[in-house]
């Protein structure tokens, strides 16, 4: 296990807005959280609870309009990112920071070689020379197990399969070495044997840079337990539960994160007739209930939860929850 | 799994075949074939839930289609045994005749949001096939029936008046499962009918068609990607490659003890929600790609990832071998694999 608790980015009450006809929807709302350096933080929920506005957010990728910062800070090297001008910007995004999205396609240009967009990440980063940055280029494909590299520069998108197209994120997000990947639902888009190849592959590459960290974003709760070390679970655009991953799974203490993972067939376990369920559904992002934004579908509620939203309270070193069944138990002095 | 379940055969599957030609060229004639199922045989009993699983693109919703006829099979049989015991042999049908069998097999999609007709109300929905199946049943008896089965789902009535873009995706999949149970169907086709939901609806999903199956006796044919629900929910499973079958057993000999090389990879690759299972899990990782169907490889169609191949495997199509118990094993070295 990483004991480096070095902080890599600190997110301080984040959020971000949509204005949807004459509505604000409050994509995420008070977010905050730490990403230290070597570790790989998963950020968990089910669809809209506000996983891929975070990401976006730190690299200012929200479309506007209709999309805004409200307010927050996101320090990175203690850098305020939301202070930058477009151009500094520009610079950290696939340099220091960047990304990988779920649907591999839209990112690449369909138009330009696959061998063409990785060397153009190395000649606007790295003011590389075409020849060296073709030389790289085609390392990188080595690396993420493009078979026969070297022929394959010249292919365009569509002549990749799905993974491999995957893999060529990879190598692009990778190819400057970043000190921090987004990765936002890498594999949700692959099959099973293919998202191992390439869970495999990201855990591989990260240990070449012991102090890189990776943002992992899914709503695959065994992805989460497989490839990371500590997790952040969001509900209706807050943050729910922060827990070190053997914890979370074997203790879990917000209800809404019980309820996930009982939810879950399990047949290493005693085989069950009926799945436990959470009752209704996640609302739309309108009409979620004033107070805990869980409340209406919790088996836990008590009155108070309809009207207090509670706050998100440290009850053991590095594990948080926001639920009021934990008030009192607020652990010590804020440790950190 | 307590299922009612008898050994009577309801549907047998036997060496069914689908070729997709691809056409070409000026004078747009066949330049290739897609080798969608490639001779498949399996059947399914009365009253129990078969697991069809298999990476996409293996063939899973073509079976399922040619079972129902939306797609023409290009060879083979699909033997529907019916109430009075007679066997029919619904390829060799036509449209005309088919028709009474549409009732009885019936199909729930992946997807939700495209097969739904959007301008019609989820109780017109739900009607359709009765309008079309039971001629006999008076307009209220229909409306009596949509009502039932909307309370079966648990949606409620008052919300027959709705369209389908009010709905969430899960709720949505309740209004296609209320329309596939409205002929009284004996077999329904549950394609990927839980993958596109999240994780909390999911399993109210899974329970509703394991209730609605309990009371009205339903056979089904659950196809999958997620091993661990097609596990929960299956009583026997299917694994497919590429248009092939190459694993039939138990679902739980299938789950904890796979044989062949492609069932152990597959499952192998399945992420466990359990971080303690972690490091003591053997991951299997399969070099390459999974070929196209266009371009198959001869002999076991596995071979070109698969971790023990040798060169005979090139040359003959492997048997489905009985192993015991009725597991069934595409691949005569599956013993010399250790992981
Ligand atoms: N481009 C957009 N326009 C309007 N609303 C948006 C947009 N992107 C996201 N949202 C809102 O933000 C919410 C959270 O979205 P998102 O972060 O994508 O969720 P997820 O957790 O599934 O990644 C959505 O429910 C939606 O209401
Ligand atoms: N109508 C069609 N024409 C040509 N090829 C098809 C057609 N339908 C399916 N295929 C091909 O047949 C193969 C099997 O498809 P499918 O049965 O949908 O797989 P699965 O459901 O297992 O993902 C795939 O290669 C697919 O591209
Ligand atoms: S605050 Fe109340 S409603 Fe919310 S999760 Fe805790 S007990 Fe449930
Ligand atoms: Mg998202
Ligand atoms: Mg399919």
């Amino acid at each position: 296990m990483e004991n480096n608790t070095k902080k890599l980015l600190e997110i301080h009450s984040l959020r971000t807005y949509f204005c949807v006809e004459d509505q604000i929807a409050k994509a995420v709302d008070g977010v905050d959280f730490d990403i230290y350096e070597g570790e790989t933080l998963g950020l968990v929920g089910e669809s809209g609870s506000g996983k891929s506005v975070t990401g976006l957010s730190i690299l200012r990728l929200i479309p506007n309009p209709p999309g805004f910062i409200k307010e927050g800070n996101i320090l990175f090297h203690g850098k305020n990112l939301l202070d930058l001008s477009y151009t500094e910007m520009r610079k950290i995004r696939g340099k220091e920071i960047s990304m990988i999205f779920q649907e591999p396609m839209t990112s690449l240009n369909p138009v330009f070689s696959i061998g063409y967009q990785l060397m153009e990440v190395f000649r606007f980063h790295q003011n590389m020379e075409k020849e060296e940055a073709f030389e790289r280029s085609v390392e990188m494909l080595e690396l993420v197990g493009i078979p026969d590299p070297r022929r394959r520069m010249n292919d365009y998108p569509h002549q990749y399969s799905g993974g491999m197209r995957q893999r060529v994120m990879i190598a692009m997000a990778l190819s400057c070495k970043p000190s921090l990947l987004i990765a936002d639902e890498p594999t949700t888009a692959l099959d099973v044997t293919i998202q191992a190849q390439v869970l495999d592959l990201m855990v591989n590459i990260k240990k070449e840079k012991v102090n890189a960290a990776i943002l992992l974003i899914t709503h695959d709760l065994g992805v989460v337990a497989e490839t990371c070390q500590r997790v952040v679970v969001m509900y209706g655009g807050k943050i729910q539960e922060i827990a070190p991953v053997h914890e979370l799974f074997h203790d879990p203490r917000h209800p809404y994160t019980m309820g996930l993972l009982k939810s879950l067939p399990r047949p290493d376990r005693i085989k069950q007739d009926r799945l436990p369920t959470i009752p209704g559904m996640v609302p739309e992002i309108f009409h979620f209930p004033k107070g805990c934004k869980f409340c209406n579908r919790c088996d836990r509620k008590m009155e108070k939860c309809e009207t207090i939203e509670p706050e998100l309270l440290e009850i053991s070193p590095g594990r948080k929850v926001r639920c009021h069944l934990f008030e009192g138990q607020k652990h010590g002095t804020d440790a950190k | 799994m307590e299922q009612t379940q008898n050994n009577n055969i309801l549907l047998s599957v036997e060496n069914l075949r689908v070729y997709f030609p691809i056409y070409g060229g000026v004078f747009i004639k066949k330049v290739a074939e897609v080798k969608a199922v490639d001779g498949v045989s399996f059947s399914i009993k009365e009253g129990e839930t078969l697991g069809l699983v298999g990476e996409s693109g293996c063939g899973k919703s073509t079976i399922g289609k040619s079972i129902v006829r939306l797609v023409e099979p290009t060879q083979g049989n699909i033997v529907f045994t019916k109430k009075d015991g007679h066997k029919v042999n619904l390829v060799s049908l036509n449209r005309k005749e088919m028709r009474p069998f549409r009732a009885d097999i019936q199909m729930i999609f992946q997807d939700p949001y495209s097969s739904l007709n959007p301008r019609f109300t989820i109780g017109r929905i739900i009607e359709e096939p009765l309008e079309i199946h039971c001629p006999n049943m008076t307009k209220q008896e229909r409306q009596n029936r949509v009502k039932m089965l909307l309370n079966k789902v648990g949606l409620n009535e008052e919300q027959a008046v709705r369209y389908p873009h009010e709905f969430s995706g899960g709720q949505r999949q309740r209004v296609g499962i209320a329309r596939a149970l409205s002929t009284h169907p004996r077999l329904v086709i549950a394609d990927e009918p839980v993958s596109a939901l999240d994780v909390s609806i999911q399993a109210q999903v899974i329970n509703l068609l394991q209730d609605l199956q309990k009371e009205f006796g339903l056979t089904i044919l659950f196809v999958a990607h997620n091993l661990a629900v097609v596990e929960h929910i299956s009583s026997r499973i299917v694994v497919m490659y590429l248009g092939n079958v190459v694993e039939i057993g138990q679902s739980q000999d299938i789950y904890h003890h796979p044989k062949h090389p492609y069932s152990r990879a597959l499952l192998s690759a399945v992420p466990l929600p359990d971080p303690a299972l972690k490091d003591q899990k053997k991951k299997m990782i399969l070099k390459g790609e999974i070929p196209s169907p266009l371009a198959k490889p001869s002999g076991c169609a596995f071979r070109t990832r698969c971790p023990i191949a040798k060169p005979e495997c090139a040359q003959n199509i492997p048997n489905l071998d009985d192993i015991g118990n009725g597991h069934l094993v595409a691949c005569p070295y599956w013993k010399e694999l250790n992981l």
